[in-house]
């Protein structure tokens, strides 16, 4: 213990001796624990914005969607969710309201929607006025899609706000006209403004009635829609997403045995799976990164054996004096370590840097953050890389012959 | 010339291997060595005084040969024990100083004590203490690259004292002194062996030898000749004083 002292006493001086060189030394760790901070705290970031952002959409919102798998589309197997069957869940399951269908005309940014000579792409769905309790979105201008408009098929449209700018319609766009499928639609009402989640824009949408988009479709056809619902009481979730799946397999004549062609998906769920992809993610990036730190370590190896050169005489003389194997041993090995561990605090602060002025540039991010865990790893990762590359010029320094050394010149 | 010797070499050879060919750098040589002896090595080079040297500090081991230090017998013992030794018993003086470049007077003197394991502040004050017995209390925090010569070989032999070594071993102390810092540092020497200390010093320089009791002639590995002196300290003293 009292050496390891002397040891990190002497280990500073070299250092301090040599800071250029030090810092050059320490530079491919710098740059390793930066890249490993900035990405973390970046993906953490943007996890934690999507968490808060799922945690608005309320724990009690459940939806059922079709999951077609690989074998059905092989199989040539037409997999939906019909409004028939929201209808027998509507009437065989208890304790749900605000049950809406979500039929979807066109995805994010793919259906083309004009005014005047202008061309803008959303997406276009489908549904009923149930949707705005359903999911919380309210009209913050006009208002939002009625019975009478779905009973009536008239032709009207709710629409996000980055629609506004992107088509250019007036500050107050209510009752002018859209033209979308070749038909004339009227602007009723404006959405709030949702921003986005994780970098997709949510403003970027229209909503009409859903007995006018089925119509569009042609009334012949039966659509494949989601069902968004909501479940009274949350302590009934289980039994609720139990009854809902006992149903769907009844109506979709599915025998014991037969997977699933459909999803009840709590939002709990879905950020399971958003948060699954992003960890695969920050592994892989991870990965990556550790693989710079693995060069950063041939670095520092690599000027430790020339200072172990350069210092033979300093170590003849240390001989001479009485340091034993070990003193030596551990004189070198601390000096690599510190010099790693200082690389780790220069990259953590300046990864931490980047990650927050990266955040401020995009703001979709809402910030960054750094969890924990990946301070620990960083420094433990800088200390073992120091440990794990001093070990060969530490070695080399402690089994000079102290006569050698000191004859070196 | 009495008690028991503070060192003692029986039948000590080296030999070292360079290629096909076996070099004996020292050959069956016996030597003895009291308390309080003043001695010098004296041979030109080649004639196996620094491998003896060498061997005498415990930074070498004999390939044959008993080499007996303050009662123990040390050939045997492995590299961390003649650390221990050399730390304990043996202080070096060497010709280039050989001071730790990057530590101040004060730290240089330190060093040796850190591998005893002797605490800071007690560290601290036998440095200073040695320091000021050589003359340089007022040196303590130069660097030795703003030392003149002189001082940095005082600086090298407060080292050497600071742990109360058995022997104070010097290899050619004056080689890189010009001739008035030389006779300054071997004054300190003669002032030494007069408080009491063992010295060697190697050297090839016969008036480096004269300051000395006891004269070793070394040649071609084996001791020449092994003569007491009367020693020129108090010749030089005499002259000082005119």
């Amino acid at each position: 213990m009292y050496n390891l002292v002397e040891s990190l006493r002497s280990a500073l001086q070299a250092i301090r001796a040599h800071a250029l060189r030090s810092f050059l030394t320490t530079l491919g760790i710098i740059i390793a624990v930066t890249a490993v901070i900035a990405v973390v705290s970046l993906i953490q970031g943007f996890r934690h914005s999507v968490t808060t952002t799922f945690a608005t959409m309320g724990a009690n919102s459940l939806t059922i969607q079709s999951d077609e798998t690989q074998e059905d589309y092989l199989a040539g197997k037409v997999v939906k969710v019909t409004p028939d069957d929201m209808r027998v869940i509507q009437h065989d399951v208890f304790g749900i309201s605000n049950i809406t269908p979500i039929l979807t005309l066109a995805d994010f940014g793919s259906g083309a929607i004009q005014y005047g000579d202008q061309t803008a792409y959303a997406g276009i769905y489908g549904t009923t006025s149930s949707h705005a309790e359903n999911t919380s979105f309210y009209p913050v201008m006009g208002r939002y899609i009625t019975p009478s408009d779905d009973l009536d098929h008239r032709r009207v449209a709710v629409i996000g706000q980055t629609l506004i700018t992107d088509l250019n319609l007036p500050k107050n766009p209510l009752g002018q006209y859209l033209e979308m499928y070749g038909q004339w639609f009227k602007i009723i009402g404006v959405l709030k403004k949702l921003g986005s989640i994780g970098g997709q824009d949510q403003d970027d949408r229209i909503y009409i009635p859903y007995g006018t988009a089925h119509s569009l479709l042609g009334a012949s056809t039966v659509p494949n829609v989601a069902i968004n619902l909501n479940v009274n009481n949350l302590q009934n979730l289980d039994s609720v997403v139990g009854r809902i799946t006992e149903v769907l397999r009844r109506q979709h004549h599915l025998k014991p045995g037969q997977h699933n062609d459909f999803l009840v998906q709590t939002p709990e769920q879905t950020l399971g799976t958003f948060n699954k992809v992003l960890n695969s993610i920050t592994l892989i990036l991870g990965g990556i990164v550790g693989i710079s730190l693995l060069v950063g370590g041939i670095g520092i190896m690599n000027i430790m054996l020339v200072s172990v050169t350069e210092r033979t005489r300093e170590i003849g003389i240390c001989k001479s004096l009485g340091a034993r194997r070990r003193d030596i041993l551990m004189q070198f090995l601390i000096e690599a370590v510190i010099l790693s561990l200082i690389g780790g605090v220069i990259g953590l602060l300046l990864g931490y840097g980047i990650g927050v002025l990266v955040a401020h540039l995009v703001p979709q991010f809402l910030g960054a953050h750094v969890p924990w865990w990946a301070v620990v790893l960083a420094f433990g990762f800088a200390a073992g890389v120091g440990m794990l590359f001093g070990i060969a010029p530490a070695a080399k320094a402690a089994s000079l012959s102290p006569i050698d050394a000191l004859r070196y010149e | 010339m009495t008690g028991e010797a503070i060192l003692e070499l029986r039948q000590v050879t080296k030999q070292y291997v360079m290629g096909d060919v076996t070099l004996n750098a020292l050959k069956d040589v016996n030597l003895a060595l009291y308390r309080n002896e003043y001695a010098a090595f004296i041979g030109p080079s080649g004639s196996g005084k620094t491998t003896l040297m060498n061997i005498v500090g415990c930074l070498d081991k004999p390939t044959s040969g008993e080499y007996i230090l303050n009662s123990t017998p040390v050939a045997e013992q492995d590299d961390n024990a003649l650390a221990r030794i050399r730390n304990r018993e043996i202080g070096f003086v060497f010709q280039n100083f050989n001071l730790l470049g990057r530590a101040n007077a004060l730290h240089n003197v330190m060093q040796p004590l850190i591998y005893r394991g002797v605490p800071l502040g007690e560290r601290k004050r036998m440095a200073t203490e040695a320091l000021q017995n050589v003359g340089l209390g007022d040196r303590l925090h130069h660097l030795p690259n703003q030392l003149s010569g002189g001082q940095r070989q005082r600086v090298a032999i407060a080292r050497a004292l600071v742990g109360k070594p058995s022997i104070l071993l010097a290899d050619e102390p004056t080689g890189n002194l010009d001739s008035s810092t030389s006779s300054d540092v071997m004054t300190m020497f003669d002032a030494l062996h007069r408080a009491g200390h063992t010295i060697i010093i190697v050297t090839h320089d016969q008036n480096i030898a004269n300051h000395c009791r006891r004269v070793i002639r070394m040649m071609d590995g084996q001791i020449l000749s092994d003569t007491a002196t009367a020693g020129k300290e108090e010749n030089l003293e005499a002259l000082r004083r005119v």
